[in-house]
């Protein structure tokens, strides 16, 4: 028994060796370059004369707003590129057209000096009107270079006075220029009119709406904002899909946006070799009203047309997002005589089911957003088991069965040679 | 009896062997420590998903009307069961609120149990969802919409709401853990990446730069990403052969009878 001990032995080390060796692959990914600009952060406040109301922790809305943003101010971390916006704040007048116009940029993006801020915020006064719209528009280009996250934190305490500019699509337009900006809106003691307008511009833009009732509520909000701005976040890549697949931009693997409008087809190219998978996602966004029954399909198709294989969704209610997916393993070629194995062009193409009422626009189209990633392709199953290998106690009773039943077998043909041996 | 020795000693060696390898495939979501504190915060798209880990509980303030989404890990062999509670304010109309999972691919997931939607009635304070996923393959055909090891997301929202409701503050609160289904659920095959988002474009990893990264999707299970090489079928299977073994020695005893002749030379 002492000689067998050994190989015992080494057959448990050399099973743990090999176990402890494929349980631990590759560590973690730690750091690694972005290669980002600064974050930028555009706060635009409303100043308009129905800012004065006292009505947030019995202090005015104006009051409330100006502490916060102190407190904002104060917390707001080094790599953020802030500046303030203001729309109202200067124009008391009843001249409709002059008082649309008025809105002033009070501190420029760039790096934040607390103390110059702080003085800004504190000589505003409420003033004068609404014009939500333009103030939107100028933020975006007070926002505009660089390519890292951009993000516009609106607070408002009344719809927008300067119809028919509706700040709803002018924020759809600066989201379809494609600069990947957010919208966030706060709504300072809102009425149902003004949350529908907030969070009509925050959903045109994947911006969160918040409806604000007291003063730490905005600091909390604020503050939180800003520090979601300055999180890292991958930037797609923007591109323009084609109405059919010869006509396709080629795609590497990466994050992509384009725009879909209702009833296209969007088709875009991969070049796949033998052995590699492709694998692809398609988000659509419903940044405007549309119908409550929607859906999306994405289809890889060969250069001939022969659909390989299709992701589809479907869904219902009320929705940012309708997304899908599909992957397609192109198998290794059985006899490699050609040399260099020419790579496979795949189609992908995508349409939606998104169907709007009469009367919103249908232009710019829908955002949607392209995740492509051309990795090796999988390991296939030959057998549905794992290795062929089985489980379970039938799988013990049949071969304790067979086992028994060989050992009869051959017991009893030992003991039939043993007695033909004897009578020899 | 020297056989019988001999192969219970290799019964011994084998369930030594199985016995460590398996305590290491199957990580218990409690290892992290039940009360460890997730993140603070949700994404808002899938783009910007926060990660969580799993049996950590993620909470987030947000507002009715938000798209809150979290991403988290799932192995091959895991039955992930994600709970989210929404704390709603005191005074609101119906409201219903739904949780869905989508995999890697963006592709959503079906529930096999747990109430993913539900109607929380006028002045109730809080609403508890609840899904639980089919169990991670390591393999599926691509035509197949099975659960694969990688990442997975969950969005939160309101379904319905009434417009006075839009933007009122509400808190909500996620948490992810996973059954050990173990070798029942070990396929053939395995995938040559998990279902990450981006793998194929990451950034090389550069060792000077400590500055967090712009990745789609970073984290990993405990353990980082099973080969798929292990399953307890390797146990069963080889007991199996150990026990067939073991019977046949029994059933040749039985019809061989008590060894062989002394006067019989070895050989014959």
């Amino acid at each position: 028994m002492i000689r067998r001990t050994r190989p015992v032995a080494g057959a448990i080390a050399l099973l743990a060796a090999l176990t402890a060796g494929i349980a631990f692959p590759a560590g973690a990914a730690a750091g690694e370059p972005t290669g980002q600009d600064a974050p930028k952060v555009d706060l635009v406040l409303d100043v308009s004369g129905s800012m004065r109301a006292r009505d947030i922790d019995g202090q005015s809305r104006m009051a409330a707003a100006k502490q916060a943003f102190n407190e904002v101010l104060d917390a707001t971390p080094e790599e953020v590129q802030l500046g303030i916006r203001t729309l109202g704040a200067d124009y008391a007048g009843d001249d409709r057209k002059e008082g649309c116009k008025d809105t002033a940029q009070l501190y420029p993006v760039g790096p934040l000096d607390r103390t110059e801020a702080k003085t800004a915020v504190a000589t505003l006064v409420p003033t004068g009107w609404t014009p939500i719209g333009p103030a939107l528009l100028r933020a975006a280009d007070d926002l505009d270079g660089g390519d890292g996250s951009k993000r516009i934190v609106l607070i408002s305490d009344g719809e927008d006075t300067c119809a028919p500019l509706d700040p709803c699509e002018v924020a759809r337009e600066i989201a379809a220029k494609g600069i990947g900006l957010t919208i966030d809106t706060l709504g300072l003691v809102p009425n149902a009119k003004l949350s529908r307008q907030l969070s009509c511009i925050a959903e045109a833009t994947g911006g969160t709406y918040t409806s604000i009732e007291h003063q730490d509520e905005l600091t909390d909000r604020v503050n939180e904002l800003v520090d979601r701005a300055a999180e890292p976040v991958v930037t797609p890549v923007a591109t323009e899909g084609a109405g059919s697949c010869d006509k396709a931009p080629v795609l590497q693997s990466g994050l992509y946006t384009d725009r879909e409008e209702f009833g296209q087809q969007r088709w875009y190219r991969v070049e796949l070799l033998a052995g590699q998978e492709l694998r692809a996602s398609v988000s659509v966004a419903a940044d405007r009203a549309v119908r409550p029954d929607y859906g999306v399909l994405m289809r890889a198709v060969t250069v001939h047309g022969r659909e390989i294989v299709r992701g589809e969704a479907t869904g219902n209610g009320r929705t940012d997002v309708v997304s899908t997916g599909l992957r397609y393993p192109k198998p290794e070629l059985e006899d490699d005589d050609s040399g260099k194995p020419a790579a496979e062009t795949v189609c992908i193409g995508v349409t939606t089911s998104f169907s709007a009422d009469a009367g919103v626009k249908t232009t710019p189209g829908l955002p949607l957003e392209l995740t492509v990633d051309v990795v090796d392709g999988p390991d296939n199953a030959s057998d549905v088991a794992s290795f062929g290998l089985g489980r379970g106690w039938w799988l013990l009773g049949a071969l304790v069965v067979t086992g028994f039943l060989a050992g009869l077998v051959w017991g009893w043909l030992s003991r039939w040679r043993v007695a033909v041996w004897r009578t020899n | 009896m020297r056989a019988v020795r001999i192969l219970s000693a290799a019964l011994l060696t084998l369930g030594l062997a199985a016995a460590p390898a398996a305590a290491d495939s199957s990580p218990s979501p409690e290892a992290s420590g039940d009360n460890a504190a997730g993140p603070t915060r949700a994404g808002t798209s899938f783009r910007t998903a926060t990660e969580v880990e799993q049996g950590q509980t993620a909470t987030a303030r947000a507002s009715t009307g938000d798209y809150l989404y979290w991403s988290f890990p799932a192995d091959a062999g895991q039955r992930p069961t994600v709970r989210a509670t929404v704390k709603l304010p005191e005074s609101h109309a119906a409201e219903t609120w739904q949780v869905d999972v989508y995999d890697g691919l963006r592709r959503r997931q079906a529930c096999q149990y747990g109430a993913q939607t539900r109607t929380a009635g006028a002045g109730t304070t809080s609403v508890e969802l609840a899904c639980v996923l089919r169990t991670v393959r390591a393999w599926s055909e691509p035509w197949a919409n099975d659960p694969l090891p990688g990442t997975y997301y969950v969005r939160l929202t309101a379904l319905t709401l009434s417009a006075d409701d839009l933007g009122q503050p509400v808190e909500t609160e996620l948490r992810v853990e996973s059954k050990e289904i173990g070798g029942a659920a070990a396929v053939d095959g395995s995938l040559s990446e998990p279902l990450v988002p981006g793998i194929a474009s990451r950034p090389e990893e550069d060792a000077d730069d400590d500055s967090p990264s712009a990745v789609l999707a970073d984290l990993e299970p405990e353990d980082g990403w099973t080969s798929g090489w292990w399953s307890d079928r390797w146990v069963w299977t080889a007991a199996g052969g150990a026990l067939a073994a073991l019977a046949g020695v029994f059933g040749y005893r039985l019809t061989r009878g008590p060894g062989r002749p002394r006067h019989v030379p070895p050989g014959a």
